[in-house]
This record gives structure tokens, C-alpha cells and sequence, in this order.
């Protein structure tokens, strides 16, 4: 699971969930392909797609997998962002190199447990849990 | 035709050996990527505009391909674990994945897709596969959640196999009671074979429904039944000559010359009634 992906998750589907945004990103294993990236560096695409990321959500998952590959990003979104190309190209890495493997997301309000098998998050509930 | 989603819940019949068959029919992809390509089609994206696409019932990512192909980032959802799986063992395979049972809802966030489309999914959703579940509060879940991770004024687009009216006006009551609105689409709506339904909803606004091909072209998606198809057993091509007649001669002096056996060669004579009784 891409962390673009984890930016788009949410437990809004189960019961009494009101919002269920961010799930906390636990990470035990990802794969991290860098060296793709400065042959598909892709601006366009990444301008695209922080028009849609919720920034603060990005911040936190780039925290969690700082364990396995630390990449720097600045806490806030740059003012400049849109020709910022060191910018662009920290997000492109972050949302599209980083491949979690194996781990956990937590539903902020429940703290329901979903976890991450082969690069899959399993976001199945129980018939009882969804509402 | 037998119909899978009758067998059983979705999980439990694309299992191992089921998805690898499905994912290696070539007859099977073919359709699939026909559908896709018309089901992209009518979602009428901005022209030239890279979007981000979410592809409800992925199963090993047929249809994901074509989206891939055509520049847009997708992701795809599925209940299936072994269809996911063959999906990510393909290298191909570009987008990204969630285990979900759409029933369920869609898990993200508002108005992050800019479309969504479904192959061959949306007639699992009308069955109860236990007692506790409610054909018709899935739906509606699944079209509530599906409408509010739309971006205003996109499109879903549904390909699926409805067995009768009443079906599909259910599934479409469902959609129309979540918001959306649109209708169906049926191309070759005169081919038993090619026929092919899809779904076309709508946030927001009235917005002209795209129109149905109606006659089949040469690229129309059936294959012939090889299983069908009726042998001319005794037509008049295949008929005996007539017994006595010079073709039945000739073919009778063919027959012994092959066996090795004494002819007498063929002549203008060879067939001809003698003038007179000796």
C-alpha cells in the first residue's frame, strides 16, 4: 500500500463513525523502490494529487514509516509549493515509492484494528460493525 | 447461462483456483477489456486530464489495466483475497489495492475520486449470502459511500448482468435514492450475445446520458459457441448421388480401382442406357 492510498482511507463505513480520518499508520515492513524515482519524477502528477492529500495526514504517515525509510518533509506545505521542485519531488517519493508490506491502521474514534497483509490493507468488517 | 453469484458469496467462489482460471481465459480478458474500454468511455473524462479512478470489484486487475494504460492512478476494491493476490503477483498491475466487501461501504474520504467504474460487479450486491444481510440496505450503503467519495459532477459507471427488469430498477431505486442520477446504457440491446448493460450514474446537475451502440459493428465482444454450432448432417451439398446416375458410377468404379480390384476404364459410353434390348 502506497502511502497516496493511505491518504484516501477511511473508517467512515463502520457504525458511529463519524468521520474516521486519518487512520494511524503503524508500519512493520515496507518496500521502499527510490531508485525509480528520478527517472518517473512526474510534476504534473504530483501537483495533481496534493490538490486532493490532505498535507497534516501526509506529515504523520511519513513519521511512521520513518523506522524503515526516513524521508524529509517540510511540516507545512510550502507557500511556493506549485514550483517548488525539491518540494514536488519529496511528495512524488512519499506518495508513490514507499510500499507498505505489513502493518496496521487504527480507526481514530474506534480504534479498530485493520491490518496490512502483502502490500494489502484487509479493510473488512464485521456485518454488525457496519452500520 | 449459469450464474456464479447464485453459487455463493463472492469470497468463497473466486477462490485460488478460480481466480487463476478467470485471470488466464484469454476469451475472458478480451471481454473484460472490451468493457472496460467502453465502460472508460462513457465516464467521459476531460479529455487529455490524468484522473484518479476507483475501480469497484477489481478482482486480478483486467480492468485496471486499461485505466493504467490510459494514464489515469487507480485503485481498485475487491472481496476476493485470491483475485487480489493474482493481481499483485502481475507486474503489470499499476494500481493499488483494498480488501473490501463493497456491501459494506467504500472506505475513503469524501470526494477524492474523479470516477469510478465496476466490471461485472454490481449483481453479486443483490443476493444475501447469510441471513443477516439486506440485499437492499447494501446497496444503498454502497451507493451512500460510493456518492461521497466522488468529486462533484463525476461519473460511476457500472457493467453488469441483470437478470430481469426487475433487477436492474431495483439497483437502480437504490442509486436514485443515494443521489445519484442517470440511468442504463445498453449497447447491441438486439444481440442475445453482445449485449452488454452498464449502469451510468451522476452527481450533481443533469448532464446527457451517453448514447448506446445499437448496431453491432465487426468489434462487437461475443465469441461464437463453438458448442452451438449445428453441423449440416445431411444437406444437399453433402448428398449421395443418385443410385444408377453416372456421378454414382464413377463414384462406385473410384471406390473398387482403390480397392485394387478390375475396371474397366471410364468412357463417353460409361452410364449410357443401351438403344435397344439385345
Amino acid at each position: 500500500m502506497k502511502l497516496l492510498t493511505h491518504n484516501f482511507l477511511s473508517s467512515a463505513f463502520l457504525k458511529n463513525v463519524k468521520i474516521g480520518y486519518p487512520l494511524t499508520l503503524k508500519v512493520t515492513s515496507a518496500e521502499v523502490h527510490l531508485q525509480i524515482v528520478e527517472s518517473e519524477f512526474d510534476p504534473d502528477f504530483t501537483k495533481r494529487m496534493l490538490t486532493k492529500v490532505e498535507f497534516p495526514a501526509l506529515v504523520d504517515a511519513a513519521k511512521a514509516v520513518a523506522t524503515v525509510k526516513p524521508i524529509e518533509i517540510p511540516t507545512e506545505k510550502p507557500a511556493d509549493w506549485e514550483q517548488n521542485e525539491t518540494f514536488l519531488n519529496q511528495v512524488y517519493r512519499l506518495l508513490n515509492c514507499v510500499d507498505v508490506t505489513a502493518g496496521e491502521l487504527v480507526c481514530p474514534e474506534t480504534r479498530r484494528v485493520f491490518s496490512i497483509r502483502d502490500g494489502i490493507p484487509n479493510m473488512l468488517a464485521n456485518e454488525d460493525e457496519v452500520d | 447461462m449459469s450464474r456464479p453469484e447464485h453459487s455463493g458469496p463472492p469470497e468463497l467462489f473466486y477462490n485460488e483456483t478460480e481466480s487463476r482460471k478467470y485471470s488466464s481465459n484469454s476469451h475472458i480478458i478480451q471481454i473484460q477489456y472490451e468493457m472496460s474500454q467502453r465502460a472508460l468511455e462513457l465516464l467521459a473524462l476531460p479529455e487529455g486530464e490524468k484522473c484518479l479512478l476507483l475501480d469497484v470489484g477489481c478482482g486480478s486487475g483486467l480492468s485496471g489495466e486499461i485505466l493504467g494504460d490510459n494514464g489515469h492512478t487507480w485503485v481498485g476494491m475487491d472481496i476476493s483475497q485470491d483475485m487480489l493476490n493474482v493481481a499483485k503477483e502481475d507486474n503489470d498491475c499499476d494500481g493499488e489495492l483494498v480488501l473490501q466487501d463493497m456491501g459494506a461501504g467504500c472506505p475513503f474520504r469524501p470526494g477524492v475520486f474523479d470516477g469510478a467504474i465496476s466490471i461485472s460487479a454490481l449483481q453479486w450486491l443483490c443476493h444475501a449470502n447469510s441471513k443477516k444481510e439486506n440485499p437492499k440496505q447494501r446497496l444503498l450503503q454502497f451507493f451512500q459511500t460510493l456518492y461521497g467519495c466522488l468529486s462533484r459532477g463525476s461519473r460511476a459507471v457500472f457493467q453488469f448482468y441483470p437478470e430481469n427488469t426487475d433487477q436492474s430498477e431495483f439497483i437502480m431505486a437504490q442509486a436514485n435514492q443515494a443521489g445519484f442520477n442517470g440511468g442504463l446504457v445498453v449497447d447491441f440491446p438486439n444481440s442475445a450475445k453482445a449485449k452488454k448493460v452498464y449502469l451510468v450514474l451522476m452527481t450533481g446537475g443533469m448532464q446527457r446520458l451517453p448514447s448506446a451502440i445499437l448496431h453491432e459493428g465487426q468489434n462487437h465482444d461475443a465469441v461464437t459457441n463453438s458448442e452451438r454450432t449445428r453441423w449440416n448432417k445431411g444437406g444437399p451439398r453433402n448428398a449421395k448421388p443418385q443410385k444408377g446416375s453416372r456421378a454414382w458410377i464413377e463414384a462406385k468404379k473410384g471406390r473398387m480401382e482403390r480397392q485394387g480390384k478390375e475396371v474397366r476404364p471410364t468412357t463417353k459410353y460409361t452410364g449410357r442406357r443401351r438403344k435397344h434390348a439385345i
